[in-house]
């Protein structure tokens, strides 16, 4: 008999059934996540399915993000919908400015270690970073799990991550990231769950691996773990594979248009135009992130003409940081524009957005074509640190040769 | 058994469900039935338009890779598609296919051609697409149990609604 991985003992001690790669299971997760983008369908699917009670509603965790601030009649209906659903079933709902759904429930202590996590976000993955095995799901499986307190899944494979040596100067977890985007991508089973791994995790800071575990939606892993030793993967369990990486390989990368896995090196992206700027997002919005970004932009002389820079802090309690140690103010004193906490202008859905035909340069997870809303529009991803220096020239520079 | 009869549509690699339909469109509504005037627009702006009742949609790989936003599969049938092939899905996609009775099929689609005339015939042991404009035969792996009873009930939604709960099949 092998062992067990990581998502196996969870599944398993979620369903109640000897849960093994390829079995799918039901079970019943600790934390049900709904964003305004998915609950307002997931209200429509639970009608269908006859309405009634929620089965679990301290469960269930509700938040106004992707429309932070509705832009419209329509987008404003979604969020009527919710507040009325959310009072009905006594449900937590989080205002406009509290924040995006899995940052809010990671920091109000939401999540533990060897907990399932579901959520009507594909970044809902980020919840991994505190050992739970979190993943993205439909409104439709939203509904069901309202209407039952559980949640089929189909009980993933694993894939090791084998983390080793340490970054170069200059290089930040991002880049990191991208550089798995483009070597996990396509390469592993849609059903696989990502576990980091091996010495290089004790070097990677341990407040930037939740950068890793925010882009395993684009790595292609259906979750992704810094297991924690109670839940940890057997060592005899069978593993799918084990992709090694060397941490001091990596340089610092941007992603071209108009996929997170296009990434090259920053020697290879120098010149290229940048007219608008985006600062924030699950995948680079830490406090840390904007202080960064700061330090860079001040370093370089500010804002190049013609550039538009606009920052969104993910979450409340990012806001108030930034607010309380002068970042947001020293942004704004730059000429960025501050936008409304939550997702902002990375999925086209709330403004500030770039104008048609706009080189955006982005601290974001997705460089998607429309995106940000129009076509046109060509996205290109990087460290929060590229991103300043790129918003400094107009053009893509080595950040770290911007002191 | 499940049976489909139909006209290829065929695509490339790497579908997104930005592709399929755009973020920015999801705005205004998120009723598939407005949604579907613009279906694919970022791929082909006259796609929708063209689309007929029973059309297959034949994809390569990654198909409805990027959101796990469900429209994404509404606005497919709500064009009358019933059925997507492609070389490989994005995990979010075929669970929300499977959800919704949208049947996502993987199979190698290299040889099937735009406006080929497909049928596909799905039971407990294998599905089985015949391309008859190539006169060719084409097998794909059956579907695990339980996505089986999915796509049989017809989704997610007439499952639990019969039921009033999930159970897993043995």
């Amino acid at each position: 008999m092998t062992g067990l991985t990581f998502s196996e003992k969870v599944l398993g001690a979620k369903s109640g059934m000897d849960a093994r790669a390829g079995d799918i299971v039901v079970g019943e997760p600790d934390l049900i996540l709904g964003t305004d983008g998915s609950t307002p369908m997931a209200i429509d699917y639970y009608e269908a399915m006859g309405g009634g009670a929620v089965v679990a509603p301290e469960r269930v965790l509700l938040a106004r993000d992707h429309y932070a601030p509705p832009t419209s009649p329509a987008t404003q209906a979604f969020h009527s919908r919710m507040e009325e659903f959310a009072a009905a079933h006594s449900i937590e709902l989080l205002a406009v400015g509290d924040g995006i759904s899995f940052l809010v429930a990671l920091e109000t202590g939401r999540v533990a270690s060897g907990h399932l996590v579901i959520g009507g976000d594909s970044h809902t993955v980020t919840c991994g970073v505190a050992g739970a095995f979190a993943t993205g799901v439909g409104s439709s499986d939203l509904a069901a799990a309202f209407k039952t307190g559980k949640v089929w899944l189909r009980v993933p494979d694993t894939t090791r991550v084998d983390l080793s040596g340490v970054m170069a100067t200059g290089v930040t977890t991002k880049d990191v990231a991208l550089e798995l985007v483009a070597r996990l991508a396509g390469v592993v089973s849609p059903f696989t769950a990502l576990e980091f791994v091996g010495q290089g995790v004790r070097e990677l800071p341990p407040e930037d691996r939740i950068v890793l575990c925010n882009m395993v939606a684009e790595m292609g892993g259906m979750a992704g773990v810094f297991p924690t030793s109670e839940w940890a993967s057997d060592d005899h369990a069978a593993f799918a594979s084990t992709v090694s990486v060397e941490l001091g390989e990596i340089d610092p990368l941007v992603a071209l248009p108009h996929d997170p896995g296009n990434r090259v090196p920053i020697g290879d992206a120098l010149g290229r135009e940048v007219d608008w700027v985006f600062l924030g997002t699950c995948a680079g919005g830490r406090a840390d992130d904007f202080r960064e970004a700061l330090r860079v932009l001040r370093a370089a002389g500010g804002i190049a003409n013609g550039v538009t820079v606009a920052a969104a802090p993910p979450t409340a309690a990012v806001r108030a940081v930034l607010v309380e140690d002068g970042t947001l103010a020293g942004l704004e004193a730059a000429g960025v524009l501050i936008a409304e906490t939550g997702c902002g202008p990375c999925c086209g859905t709330s403004g500030p957005l770039p104008p048609p035909g706009a080189r955006v340069i982005s601290t974001a997870n997705r460089n998607f074509r429309a995106r940000m809303g129009e076509p046109s529009i060509e996205i290109m991803l990087g460290s929060p640190a590229t991103c300043a220096a790129a918003a400094a020239a107009g053009y893509v520079v080595d950040p770290r040769e911007v002191a | 058994m499940l049976t489909f009869a139909g006209r290829a549509r065929k695509l490339g690699d790497s579908i997104n469900t930005d592709y399929i339909i755009s973020s920015s469109r999801k705005r205004e509504t998120i009723d598939p039935d407005v949604l579907k005037q613009w279906l694919l627009e970022s791929v082909d702006p006259d796609f929708a338009a063209s689309v007929q009742p029973d059309d297959v949609l034949v994809a390569g790989e990654r198909f409805g890779s990027g959101s796990a936003m469900e429209v994404a599969v509404t606005v497919v049938l709500a064009a009358g598609i019933r059925v997507v092939l492609a070389k490989s899905f994005s995990r979010t996609y075929y669970r929300n296919a499977l959800n919704n009775g949208l049947v996502p099929i993987e199979i190698d689609s290299t040889s099937i051609a735009e406006h080929a005339r497909l049928r596909i015939e799905i039971d407990a042991l294998g599905i089985r697409v015949d391309d008859d404009t190539a006169q060719l035969r084409i097998d794909a792996a059956p579907f695990s149990p339980f996505a089986l009873k999915l796509l049989q009930a017809g989704g997610i939604v007439p499952l639990v609604a019969r039921a009033g709960d999930l159970e897993s099949v043995s």
